[in-house]
């Protein structure tokens, strides 16, 4: 059986026939061949999937494309602006080195965006409990925290959104 | 995950009709435990009926002395909502520590009840204030509503519209969680509401339940000390890789008397 699911995904219309358990993060990674949405642990725990749905970070292993119908996504490929320039958050990642080997940046620079605009004024400690649903096994974190904390304080933050 | 048939449904009346027609049907809401299930093979649903298109199930609401909470409304909502952090800051602060972020955007009360995983928060919320599952086809009693492990009062068929809660006195939600799942190794909320002092256990039993020797110490007197030296028998507690029994029964004193503490801040 297969259905039609579309959506927005970085501001471009996209439709397609898939099967109903079809997860969001397959439909990114192999439909869409976006591949730079994560698949980590695949049971909604370490977060390298993290995307937004409609404005708001969502673990993409966890969700039927179906349950993303008609929703507006945002990937990590649609952070940056078009000319090349990093998001204030990629930027703070690479400034701070907030990463060592990469896998869990995507994750991570997704759900730092969502929290730094849920949390503007955010605190070291906010920080570091709102991550709890990103793990990474190589930073000890310290520079990822560090990262979000600059962003969090980066005017540029506001401005460019996502 | 196995194959299964999809809808969307547009109203709740279209998804009791849609899961009316089909016994293996199951309800979808933010499908945070349900899809994970679903992967490791251990759900096995025919059909899926999404809630997620039906705006009207998300809300919060004041009614008089109670307060009201959509079936559909998210974890990351009921937390951020102004009503709940009002009316009940222990509900605002439960729901704002279920999960993590990503799981608390897409979760919902709806979801987390009927799932009824028995280290769930909102359980615990819903008998420790002594809450009202409304349903599609009538009005349950929290107390009535939670049975062991993953079961409920729901009989085939019946939709979570709203949860009602009494505004307690006060209350708190204490948890000692599980660091890799986050789920409640242990987690007791205590509530002093119109009712009477009520004392809620999750996670370390089969399911949620309540301490009657506690709730009648604490309506003698309010204070950590009066639960300090109450235990409840492990006997009949969880034992797995994460915690004994013996050991879980000795954090429902702890938690307890942390969440006492708590509402008397």
């Amino acid at each position: 059986m297969a259905v039609k699911v579309s959506m927005t995904v970085n501001g471009k219309s996209v439709s397609h026939e898939v099967e109903e358990r079809t997860l969001l993060v397959s439909y990114i990674r192999e439909t869409l061949r976006m591949t730079g949405t994560h698949v980590g642990c695949d049971t909604a725990q370490c977060g390298a999937c993290t995307i937004h749905m409609n404005g708001r970070a969502v673990k993409s292993c966890n969700i039927l494309a179906m349950q993303a119908e008609g929703a507006s996504i945002t990937t990590i490929e649609g952070v940056a602006n078009a000319d090349g320039t990093l998001h204030p958050m990629q930027a703070a990642f690479k400034e701070h080195h907030g990463l060592q080997c990469g896998f869990c940046t995507p994750g991570m620079v997704m759900s730092a965006i969502d929290l730094v605009k849920n949390f503007p004024d955010t605190t070291e400690q906010q920080i570091r409990e709102q991550l709890d649903g990103n793990l990474c096994r190589c930073t000890g974190y310290h520079n990822i925290v560090k990262a979000i904390k600059a962003a969090a304080a980066d005017p540029a933050s506001a401005k460019a959104g996502v | 995950m196995y194959a299964f048939k999809y809808a969307k449904a547009k109203s709740v009346a279209d998804a009791a009709t849609s899961i009316a027609a089909d016994p293996d049907a199951k309800l979808l809401a933010g499908g945070q435990s349900l899809i994970a299930a679903m992967k490791l093979r251990l759900s096995q649903p025919s059909a899926l009926v999404d809630l997620g298109n039906i705006a009207d199930l998300r809300y919060t609401r004041i009614e008089g002395d109670t307060l009201v909470v959509g079936a559909m409304s998210t974890h990351a909502f009921v937390a951020a909502c102004a009503d709940v952090r009002k009316a009940i800051p222990a509900l605002a602060a439960l729901a704002g520590d279920i999960g993590d972020r990503q799981v608390r955007n897409m979760g919902t009360i709806g979801g987390s009840i009927a799932t009824n995983d028995p280290a769930a928060d909102y359980p615990a919320g819903c008998v420790g204030l002594g809450a009202t599952i409304i349903t599609t086809k009538r009005k349950i009693a929290a107390d009535d509503f939670f049975g062991s492990m993953y079961e409920t009062a729901l009989e085939p068929g019946e939709i979570i519209t709203a949860v009602s809660f009494p505004i307690p006195k006060r209350a708190a939600y204490i948890k000692f969680k599980n660091q890799a799942s986050r789920f409640a190794l242990v987690g007791v909320f205590v509530a002093e509401t119109p009712a009477g002092v009520r004392v809620a256990v999750t996670g370390a039993g089969p399911g949620v339940f309540r301490v009657a020797e506690m709730e009648k110490a604490l309506s003698a007197k309010f204070a950590p000390e009066s639960v300090a030296n109450i235990k409840v028998p492990a006997d009949n507690l969880n034992a797995d890789l994460h915690a004994q029994a013996d050991y879980r029964a000795h954090l429902v004193t702890v938690m307890a008397k942390r969440a006492v503490a708590k509402a008397s801040e």
